[in-house]
């Protein structure tokens, strides 16, 4: 994979028969991904958050202070009021005179895997319903839309909750795979749109037809023909999905019904800490700007993924 | 024309009957006692039983759906079971709040969004155009939550000291109204003046690149000309189709923001009632937010298909 | 050329292909028809080219995936070797495409950007489970060379290829099972003048070579006339003439069909201009009800008359020269007037 720049054109005829080989479309893509600073920042901000994330048990251990764990006399004030960034609270305490910093960490693993298995089952399943309804066509096409429109009519943050009392859980897993569920049901519907409209497109493409006068099977084109030309659409559809989901699980644990307490999320611990903002400025500025970077991480990777598969994109339209 | 809002129209009333459907089920295989929310810990077994005789919840499940369905054509929603008020009462009088939040928040966001993304369409690539492509960013990034948390923060403690009171708790709606609602309209069109934004300037990029703007200013029609009277106006259409919609999808998604600034609307009461146990609220609510947004996609599409006939075949 | 009746290859028979146009709120019932093919007959001989002339719009693609089984016929037979396709089993059908293959109009549509060009021409061998891994790559690579393509571009993506090249990966595909029948639906309209030469005359080689059997369908004449043994018009839905080439330039019967050459490109200068141009008036009438439309006819659309196209042909009559089928209606007035009597 590697005679791209200096492919030579013509063969000499003498020449050993060299393996030629063009630049893949990932290539391409690869290459033009690199030039993007914004989004190779992202990525290197969301590393940083990944290792905070994974090293949360260490930050505990290194602190002396358990996630879960309250810590009354030094954390709070004669007053119960929690006490500021210092060095035995890096990132300060909480209104019940927990660690921060800690609670952050293990916030972060909440925000990272429910924003990204979110994202990926509801592309799965977008996929898998949008590709069979416009493939397919027919009934099946009539009501797979219909089931779709109807899942966008719904209001979400309403039914979710619902949803989130109604089976009351209580433990952290339980609750955590409900939130994933719950965020990918309402996400997959706006997918599974935009993959029908365009699997209908390829379907009428001369090359799908070409596949079918050669007698290729249905499942073959599918797999062979039509899957491949949306691997674009749907990496850069699930990677602005992404903090699409993480702000959705931040508001349902911010009203309570995401994920369970103890487990420390971004949006439970502005919602616990909201009361106590005016004397502890800590509580919302450390897990709201933990949560702006990482979305905002997600958006510029995606961004940068966007126009790196598609160089037509939003941003060479200005130019125009 | 009159066949297709026929179509659609009977496709808003499925879609109601699902929604309904749905909810209904959901609520009635929750695992949560009602007539040991209604009744307290402390309640006799005929007690309890007496409430469930009382709500009808001793019938059987298709009994009270049916119950439920011919009630709702009548537009029925039950009464509370905390407080037998009826819930289209309870709704009425939580509904104004909502309203005025969202078309408030409306208001601001078209505005902005459509004033910023011409203003940033018009002059491509300069410095301000490079602001704004910053700015909705940070707006698409920012949870609603976040914001508003963040401007009740600053402003409920130093500016306010300083004399700006923005935000005023408690006092009914009519009292002091912009000052109680200038926040909570600016929380929640934070991200959508992002979104309209991007819009408003990919749209209007799309419209300035086609031929007849470049006829348009052949011909000597002055720039400003070119730009608000022949681009604006079609650039337009897309954005407020999208207006139409997510007007109509807000109104559920109030919750968060009348939590923070403690407006007593819609969103609060059905997360109190969910909190409860009040089903039918629940219900009520839902189907009424479900209402508002069939109905403004019925406008929109009814409306779009006035305006360009190709929309009425698909 | 061509003999008896044993050599024939494809019959088609009064073949129909309605397209229903639905309508309703809740249950879509019809309530028209697009008459793409309106009651077609045609026969293919082993070896020979027919080319299918018309404007857009009047039935020729449709009839070409009719023949190739990529759309089922509303009514009619067509019999390829003898056997009727238009009933056939899947494993029938998929028997079937061995021996009929497609080339596409459109080199930038018809071949998956996604894909490598090699997987594309290997395609057929993949999908009737004839040849694997280094015996696939082998004879794939045999393929593009035949065509004229350089076999080491074997992993390289359509996109870079030129339209020409790309064309080229098409035929290879379509050669690939060495079929009985290639089917070539405008295959080089969407080309440059000076690649179209160069596939015309590569389909030409190929021909002689494997002694092949084409369908060519085009809307530009003088590609027609330059590949083709005889040659069919078609006029919404129909095949309004059907005779040899030459004789049908030199003399062509039905008006529409004269009208049709008259608008063609003339190489010599001197016979241009001779020639006088038929024009039509009016629109051609929709296929959505064709019987509605007698009043835009060729007949009636027609303003100026070639008297020369009436003259009878010198050249030794040809079975081939058959008479259009008679219409239903009277919508050819001169067609039907004068039945085209051959012996």
């Amino acid at each position: 994979m590697s005679y791209s720049e200096l492919e030579p054109d013509i063969i000499p005829a003498d020449a050993e028969p060299v393996r030629v080989q063009g630049r893949t479309p990932f290539q391409l893509a690869w290459s033009r991904f690199r030039r993007d600073r914004l989004a190779v920042a992202s990525i290197a901000v969301l590393a940083l958050m990944v290792l905070f994330a994974a090293l949360a048990p260490v930050w505990a251990s290194w602190t002396g202070h358990p996630y879960d764990q309250t810590f009354p006399k030094t954390g709070l004030d004669p007053d119960g009021l929690p006490k500021g960034p210092s060095g035995d609270f890096w990132l300060g305490a909480d209104q019940l005179g927990r660690d921060v910093l800690v609670r952050s960490a293990y916030g972060a693993r909440i925000s990272l895997v429910v924003g990204v298995c979110a994202a990926v089952l509801a592309s799965i399943a977008g996929v898998l319903v949008g590709t069979l309804a416009g493939f397919v066509g027919g009934v099946l096409d009539t009501v797979l839309a219909r089931l779709m429109d109807i899942t966008l009519a719904l209001p979400y943050l309403l039914v979710a909750i619902m949803l989130a009392t109604t089976f009351q859980i209580s433990s952290v897993g339980a609750s955590l795979t409900m939130t994933i569920l719950v965020i990918a049901f309402f996400s997959f519907a706006a997918f599974g749109r935009i993959i029908r409209g365009q699997v209908m497109s390829l379907k009428q493409k001369e090359f799908v037809e070409a596949a079918r006068s050669l007698g290729a099977s249905n499942v073959r084109i599918m797999l062979v023909d039509v899957l491949p030309n949306l691997v674009a659409q749907v990496t850069v559809l699930t990677s602005l999905l992404i903090p699409t989901s993480i702000v959705f699980e931040a508001t349902l644990s911010f009203l309570g019904v995401g994920v369970r307490l103890p487990m420390p999320s971004w949006g439970s611990m502005l919602g616990e800490g909201s009361d106590v903002f005016q004397t502890a400025w800590w509580l919302l500025i450390v897990p709201g700007v933990l949560l702006l970077l990482t979305t905002l991480s997600f958006n510029l990777l995606g961004d940068g993924i966007r126009d790196a598969l598609d160089p037509r994109g939003d941003r060479v339209a200005g130019r125009k | 024309m009159t066949r297709f809002v026929i179509r659609r129209l009977l496709y808003a009333i499925l879609v109601l009957w699902l929604v309904s459907t749905l909810v209904f089920v959901f609520l009635h295989v929750s695992p949560v006692p009602v007539e040991r929310v209604i009744g307290g810990p402390r309640a006799t077994t005929d007690t309890l039983e007496q409430i469930r005789r009382n709500l009808g919840l001793d019938e059987p499940v298709i009994v009270q759906y049916w119950d439920f369905l011919k009630r709702l054509v009548q537009g029925d929603l039950g009464d509370s079971y905390i407080n037998g008020t009826p819930v289209t009462d309870l709704i009425a009088n939580r509904l104004p709040t909502t309203l005025w939040l969202v078309l408030g928040a409306g208001v601001v966001w078209f505005v902005g969004g459509v004033v910023t993304g011409v203003l940033s369409a018009t002059r491509a690539r300069s410095l301000w155009d490079r602001a704004v492509t910053v700015f909705v960013l940070v707006g698409l990034s920012t949870p609603p939550f976040v914001m508003a948390l963040i401007l009740l923060f600053l402003f409920s403690t130093k500016l306010s000291e300083a004399g700006f009171r923005f935000f005023e708790a408690g006092p009914p709606l009519q009292e002091h109204f912009f000052q109680r609602m200038i926040l909570p309209w600016a929380a929640l069109a934070f991200l959508m003046v992002a979104m309209y934004t991007r819009l408003t300037r990919g749209a209007m990029l799309d419209v300035l690149g086609e031929d007849y703007i470049r006829t348009a200013r052949a011909k000597g029609v002055t720039e400003r000309r070119v730009v608000y009277r022949h681009g604006l106006r079609s650039a337009l259409t897309p954005v407020v189709t999208q207006f139409g919609i997510d007007l109509g999808a807000l109104i559920g998604s109030t919750i968060v923001t009348e939590k923070v600034f403690g407006l007593q609307g819609v969103g609060q009461l059905v997360y109190q009632s969910i909190a409860l146990g009040d089903t039918p609220v629940i219900i009520g609510v839902t189907l009424m937010v479900t209402l508002f947004v069939i109905v403004a996609n019925l406008v929109v599409d009814v409306g779009y298909s006035f305006l360009d006939p190709r929309v009425r075949l698909a | 050329m061509s003999g008896g009746q044993d050599d024939l290859l494809v019959s088609v028979e009064g073949v129909y292909k309605h397209f229903p146009i639905r309508q309703g709120i809740v249950f879509k019932r019809e309530i028209a028809r697009v008459h793409a093919v309106d009651g077609v007959d045609l026969q293919v001989r082993r070896g020979e080219t027919l080319g299918i002339v018309g404007e857009s719009g009047c039935g020729k693609s449709t009839l070409a995936r009719c023949i190739t089984g990529l759309h089922p016929v509303t009514r009619g037979r067509i019999l390829f070797e003898g056997a009727d396709i238009t009933g056939l089993s899947k494993a029938g059908l998929k028997a079937f495409r061995r021996d009929v293959q497609m080339i596409f109009q459109d080199p930038y549509g018809s071949l998956n950007p996604r894909r490598r060009v090699g997987s594309i021409i290997g395609d057929p061998f993949a999908i009737h489970g004839l040849a694997d891994g280094a015996d696939r790559k082998r004879r794939v690579q045999e393929l593009m060379e035949l065509v004229g393509l350089n076999p080491e571009h074997y992993n390289r993506f359509p996109a870079e290829f030129s339209g020409g090249q790309r064309q080229r990966i098409g035929v290879a595909r379509a050669l690939a099972l060495r079929p009985k029948l290639i089917v070539c639906d405008e295959p080089v309209s969407a080309l440059d003048v000076s690649i179209q030469a160069q596939v015309i005359n590569l389909l030409n080689d190929l021909q002689g070579e494997l002694g092949l059997t084409y369908v060519f369908i085009a809307h530009d004449l003088s590609v027609v006339r330059h590949v083709s043994d005889r040659v069919a018009v078609m006029y919404l839905g129909r095949v309004v003439e059907s005779a040899d080439g030459e004789d049908l330039y030199r003399a062509p019967r039905h008006p529409y069909a004269a009208a049709l050459l008259s608008a063609a490109s003339v190489a010599d200068p001197d016979e241009a201009e001779r020639a006088e141009r038929i024009v039509l008036i009016g629109d051609v009438p929709s296929p959505v009800d064709p019987r509605r439309a007698a009043a835009s006819t060729p007949a009636a659309r027609r303003r100026a008359s070639a008297a020369s196209a009436r003259t009878p042909s010198s050249s030794p009559a040809r079975a081939t020269r058959r008479p259009t089928p008679p219409p239903a209606t009277s919508r050819w007035s001169r067609a039907s007037a004068s039945p085209a009597g051959r012996p």
